[in-house]
């Protein structure tokens, strides 16, 4: 099966897709972005400041979204020798790293007029500042033993042990007392306790964070076959 | 209106500057990323302009090398 996604012969759609995710990025982010910021009403409680959510709760979801899958991958890889799923991997982290320092700023600025403080060591924003050093060593990784065969083992060791972090994050606000709320929608039960005139910029912002770590990963991967092609060109 | 919509209700300095951060830091990425793959593009185009024609012949029998040089010479 995994023959199928075998770089040279996806090549052909992920060096000409990120066109077309960079045109549907920019249309959903303009429409989420006058739905976010224009129409969507101000909260009763924390009125306009509410807004910051649409770019906090999707760069949040996303950046854990990225790290669960990057695991996955660098598993499948350590178990199936699939150099492929180390090359999607590495491409996925970038994006992820940078919706996670968006999710932890963004965070810290809806703290202020929130809970009148900048930064407090709470649970889900600790465990989410400790996601982002996961992500800053994988990435680190990557680029110190690039050159070498052990570069797999370590970044995978990263990923799984940081995976640990992960349900921490998700069900801090449970465990413990924390300055956040807890979940306000459940992905199993779709329940959720936010107004659709709430949800529906929610959904827009998070489609096209989601469509941008697509154009991001789909560059970076494009980068990386080109790279493993330039070394193939070496040793011709 | 347009007022209205700047100052938030006095929340606009936390908004904007949330979203500001945000767009800032995707356009920083995209270009970081985009520079990264121009580089690679080049680097590609450079290697291969300097191989033999045998060479040059063997490479071009992989088609991915076609689809990278395809897209170097659409930028």
């Amino acid at each position: 099966m995994f023959r199928y996604f075998e770089p040279n012969k996806i090549f052909a759609i992920t060096s000409k897709a990120p066109k077309y995710v960079l045109f549907l990025f920019i249309v959903v982010l303009t429409i989420g972005l006058i739905e976010a910021l224009i129409l969507s009403p101000e909260d009763y409680k924390q009125s306009d400041s509410v807004r910051i959510m649409y770019v906090h709760v999707p760069a949040a979801w996303i950046s854990l979204g990225i790290f669960s899958s990057l695991t996955l991958l660098s598993i499948g890889s350590f178990i199936f020798k699939n150099k492929n799923f180390a090359l999607i991997a590495k491409s996925l982290a970038p994006s992820g790293f940078v919706f996670n320092i968006v999710a932890l700023v963004t965070g810290s600025i809806w703290g202020k007029p929130t809970w009148g403080t900048w930064w407090a060591w709470d649970a889900r924003i600790t465990s989410m500042l400790v996601l982002a050093l996961f992500y800053g060593m994988y990435l680190l990784a990557w680029r110190i033993y690039e050159d070498k065969e052990e570069v797999v083992k370590i970044t995978s060791i990263i990923a799984i042990i940081g995976v640990v972090n992960v349900p921490v994050i998700k069900y801090s606000v449970d465990w413990w007392n924390t300055l956040h709320q807890p979940a306000s929608i459940n992905i199993i039960t779709t329940n959720t306790a936010i107004h659709s005139s709430m949800l529906i910029p929610l959904g827009l912002m998070t489609a096209a964070f989601a469509l941008f770590s697509l154009l991001i990963f789909l560059m970076k991967y494009n980068t990386e076959l080109i790279k493993l092609k330039n070394k193939g060109l070496d040793r011709l | 209106m347009i007022i209205e919509i700047i100052s938030m209700n006095g929340y606009g300095a936390y908004v904007w500057s949330a979203f500001a951060f945000t767009l800032t830091s995707f356009t920083t990425l995209y270009f970081v990323i985009k520079l990264q793959l121009s580089k690679e593009q080049k680097r590609f185009a450079n290697k291969f302009g300097s191989l033999s024609i045998e060479k040059a012949k063997a490479a071009k029998q992989q088609t991915i090398n076609n689809e990278i040089l395809s897209n170097i010479s659409n930028i």
